[in-house]
């Protein structure tokens, strides 16, 4: 301990860093340089889609509100309304919200307050499975057991319709729900149970009572999350949806909404009627921007 | 009052070993005059001006949120990492204001650091000491290995981790990391080594170990340390310097501040009135 | 109202039971070693091959060129960035990124990577516009485990006299690997369950692509079409057999990592 075996050799360590500096410059403008890409993909996605889908109406003298609201879509005869499509997509959200909702969160909070450790620990995980799975099965499913279940005992003559769509998409979104909704509800502090139960409140009134409303930002995003989901599936819903161009007016109307329209049409159009349908992408758009707005709102709110 | 008690009882035990004498022949190794901080708008550091001798232990002593951590982290340029820092005013290191070089990686070589809680990396004792050597293009093995030895060594724990040296550093016990953290700045053969309260998260048999340790590493270094304790500044160190509210109240031989300090506000904070 | 609980929870067991066991009750008598490994064949005996090479082409070409960038990214984002308004447009963007519904990145990919670029309906179209997909993805979750690296570190290693970048790809990053793996295993995930997207970049031929200039299909695509077009369940779930056994091999290894990363973070 007495004397160290280190010396100094002086100039072996302190050599100029002349070329690390360098590096160190170099790399932090790499990394810029990558992140700004995220910047640059949403710019050209919005400038590409926007170009394209406002260019009727700027240069081809198309009407906006003929667009928005007007109830054909004849593209052969140069007609373009989505507005038939604009319910079906807010009728088959809404429809699919409204089960889905409830079903999910029952779900969360049983498995997140009620169940027993064991079964939570199997379902959880298995929910969270079923999230990932590729949507387009839940639309293979829907063709294959409920739209021939509802033909069947609906007495339909095509039993795809805007409740098909509705269950396929409420099911979609369940593991969904489910998953951020329970994370939710599980980061609620122990404390505030205890001190409901202390208070005499029986166990289920302590869960909608106190951990519920304390849980409530994480399981609005929950919803929203759900709902992105839903206004935005494409595929699944082509299977089940019937594809026709009128206004639904009861559950068992075929419908078309607005990402099917794309999807369906996309192969074949070109000149304005491919134009119309990027414009139908920005409607589409346009509802995920107010969704996403409302869940920034939300989760800031949520975030005291 | 039993702590203050204890305090004196340190200072004679110290004024009997004697060891302060000749510091008054030693160079100054870091100078500091009119040092400012500033976080943002609010200034942490108050025209703090000190001079610290070489190979010798200086202890930084005051309640928390004194500045002296602040302070010791200006020493190699930490605080550069916080954003908002400013400084102004000089350190002086060798003859060098060390905020007039942009060569931090320099500097971060000649002066080392030990922090508060042991940070070794997640990696075998053998790379954690490498590490810095490594990091300087030192890729010789037999070299490797014998700073690796001679590192920990110097920071007396090689017989404790020399059968062990390929498995993970963070399978040691808090102590013996944090003298593998010694040796990891002992291998940058630094000038200085700057110790953030070193054993704060330490238990009593080991914080004794890095105290033995110091008082036999300042034969090679300049060390500065901080410390909350107040019978370890008084056990390890040369000089100290009692920081107030971002300002050097008093600085001088430890024996001086822990038995006659001129300041009445370091009476108080070495008696335990305050802190 | 408990009740209703169990009654919800149970329906969502049910439902999402009743789909998988559905889809492995129909499709399993048609999963062979021949339904894997040969040339598709428009008279329907022929197996998936074509389609699992082509999900396999797409995974690797996004994820070679998302990874890198993604991470680099979030490196920039955790470790380079000052918090100020450039940072702010960046995570507003990979936000946004985030809620683009598929269908429009598939536009965009079709007018941009297609058309505009000329890749022409391809594998590599399709693998560009899975790559801004997956982007955020994996920004996100390499941010999620830099901010789980101890601050400690950089601190230990920055005081040794190295720069930023040698703390980084020695200390930071393999730290941090575990959770960069589960993300670039969630993209996976995400590219295998994409449709829309691919649809209209990638095109629908089913044969083995020549090149990645070539048209071709995914896993996922297929079983839309052979479900869409013939309305052929029973091969549609057998490729949905497929698509679930390779999610839950992806899922299970995230799991794994993850795991692995609570342990060596004693």
């Amino acid at each position: 301990m007495s004397s160290l075996p280190i010396k100094k050799e002086s100039g072996e360590i302190g050599r100029t860093n002349r070329r690390k500096y360098f590096l160190e410059k170099l790399s932090g403008r790499v990394f810029l340089f990558c992140a700004l890409l995220s910047v640059v993909s949403l710019a050209l996605i919005i400038g590409f889609v926007f170009y394209k889908g406002s260019h009727p109406f700027i240069a081809g003298g198309y009407s906006i509100t003929d667009f928005l609201f007007g109830v054909d879509w004849v593209p052969s005869e140069d007609q373009f309304g989505i507005f038939p499509m604009i319910v079906a997509s807010l009728y088959a959200t809404i429809g699919a919200l409204i089960i889905g909702v409830p079903i999910g969160l029952f779900t969360a909070i049983f498995l997140a307050e009620i169940a027993p450790k064991s079964i939570a620990k199997i379902i959880s995980p298995a929910v969270q499975l079923l999230a990932g799975i590729p949507s387009v099965l839940y639309g293979v499913f829907g063709l294959a057991i409920i739209v021939p279940f509802l033909q069947d005992n609906l007495g339909l003559a095509k039993g795809q319709s805007l409740i098909a769509v509705i269950l396929v998409l409420a099911i979609m979104m369940l593991p969904t729900i489910v998953t951020v909704a329970e994370t939710a509800i599980r980061a609620v502090p122990k404390t505030y149970r205890e001190g409901s139960l202390a208070l005499g409140a029986s166990p289920v009134g302590t869960i909608f009572k106190v951990v519920v409303p304390a849980a409530k930002s994480g399981i609005m995003t929950a919803i929203v999350l759900g709902m992105g989901r839903a206004i935005g599936e494409t595929m699944a819903v082509i299977l089940v949806a019937g594809n026709s161009l009128i206004i639904p007016t009861s559950l068992t109307d075929s419908i078309r909404p607005l990402t099917t329209n794309i999807a369906l049409e996309m192969g074949y159009a070109f000149g304005t009627h491919q134009e119309m349908l990027f414009a139908t992408g920005i409607v589409l758009f346009s509802f995920i921007l107010i969704l996403n707005f409302v869940l920034a709102r939300i989760s800031s709110k949520g975030g005291h | 009052m039993e702590m203050a008690t204890s305090v004196i009882e340190h200072k004679e035990t110290r004024k009997n070993t004697a060891t302060f004498k000749n510091t008054s022949e030693k160079k100054t190794k870091i100078s500091v005059h009119n040092l400012n901080l500033f976080y943002g708008e609010k200034q942490a550091l108050f025209d703090v001006s000190i001079n610290i001798k070489e190979k010798e232990v200086t202890a930084l002593i005051g309640p928390s949120g004194c500045g002296k951590s602040t302070f010791l982290r200006t020493l190699n340029r930490m605080n550069d990492l916080i954003d908002g820092v400013n400084i102004n005013g000089k350190i002086v290191i060798d003859g060098e204001d060390i905020y007039d070089s942009n060569d931090v990686i320099k500097l971060r070589t000649k002066v080392g650091m030990v922090f508060q809680k042991p940070n070794l990396f997640p990696m075998s004792i053998f790379d954690n000491v490498a590490y810095g050597p490594r990091m300087q293009g030192i890729k010789n093995r037999a070299e490797l290995n014998r700073i690796v030895e001679e590192s920990l060594r110097g920071a007396a724990i090689w017989d404790e981790v020399k059968d062990r040296l390929k498995s993970s550093a963070l399978g040691l016990s808090g102590g013996q990391q944090q003298r593998v953290c010694i040796a990891r700045a002992i291998a940058m053969k630094p000038d200085v080594i700057l110790m953030d309260e070193p054993t704060s998260a330490l238990d009593p048999i080991s914080t004794l170990k890095v105290e033995e340790l110091i008082a036999a590493m300042k034969n090679n270094f300049t060390i500065v340390i901080v410390t909350h304790n107040m019978q370890q500044a008084a056990r390890v160190s040369d000089k100290t310097a009692f920081f107030l509210n971002g300002e050097i109240i008093e600085f001088d031989e430890t024996s001086k501040i822990f038995s006659m300090p001129s300041d009445q506000r370091t009476e108080d904070y070495v008696t335990g009135r305050f802190g | 109202m408990l009740g209703l609980l169990w009654l919800g929870a149970f329906l969502t067991v049910a439902v999402l039971v009743t789909i998988v066991g559905y889809i492995f009750y129909k499709g399993f008598r048609l999963i062979s070693f021949e339904f894997i490994f040969n040339e598709y064949s428009a008279a329907g005996d022929g197996g998936i091959w074509p389609m699992i090479i082509t999900t396999l082409y797409t995974i690797l070409i996004s994820l070679l060129i998302a990874t890198p960038i993604g991470i680099l990214a979030a490196v920039y984002l955790q470790e380079y960035a000052k918090q100020g308004r450039l940072v702010r447009i960046i995570r507003f963007a990979t936000e946004s990124l985030t809620g683009i519904p598929s269908i429009i990145y598939g536009l965009f990919g079709a007018v941009f990577f297609v058309a505009t670029l000329k890749f022409g309906m391809s594998i590599i179209a399709a693998s560009l516009t899975l790559t801004i997909i997956i982007l955020p993805v994996i920004i996100r979750t390499t941010e999620e485990s830099l901010k789980t690296v101890p601050l400690s570190y950089r601190e230990g290693s920055l005081a040794l006299g190295t720069t930023k970048l040698q703390t980084l790809y020695k200390v930071i990053l393999p730290s941090a690997m575990p959770g960069i793996l589960s993300g670039i295993i969630l993209s996976m995930g995400r590219i295998i369950g994409e449709s829309a997207a691919i649809f209209l970049t990638a095109g629908t031929v089913a044969a083995m692509p020549d090149s990645i200039f070539s048209s071709a299909r995914t896993l996922t695509v297929h079983s839309y079409l052979v479900t869409q077009e013939s309305g052929d369940i029973e091969l549609a779930a057998a490729i949905g057999i497929v698509l679930i056994v390779i999610i839950l091999v992806l899922n299970l290894s995230a799991t794994f990592i993850s795991k692995k990363l609570n342990k060596a973070d004693y």
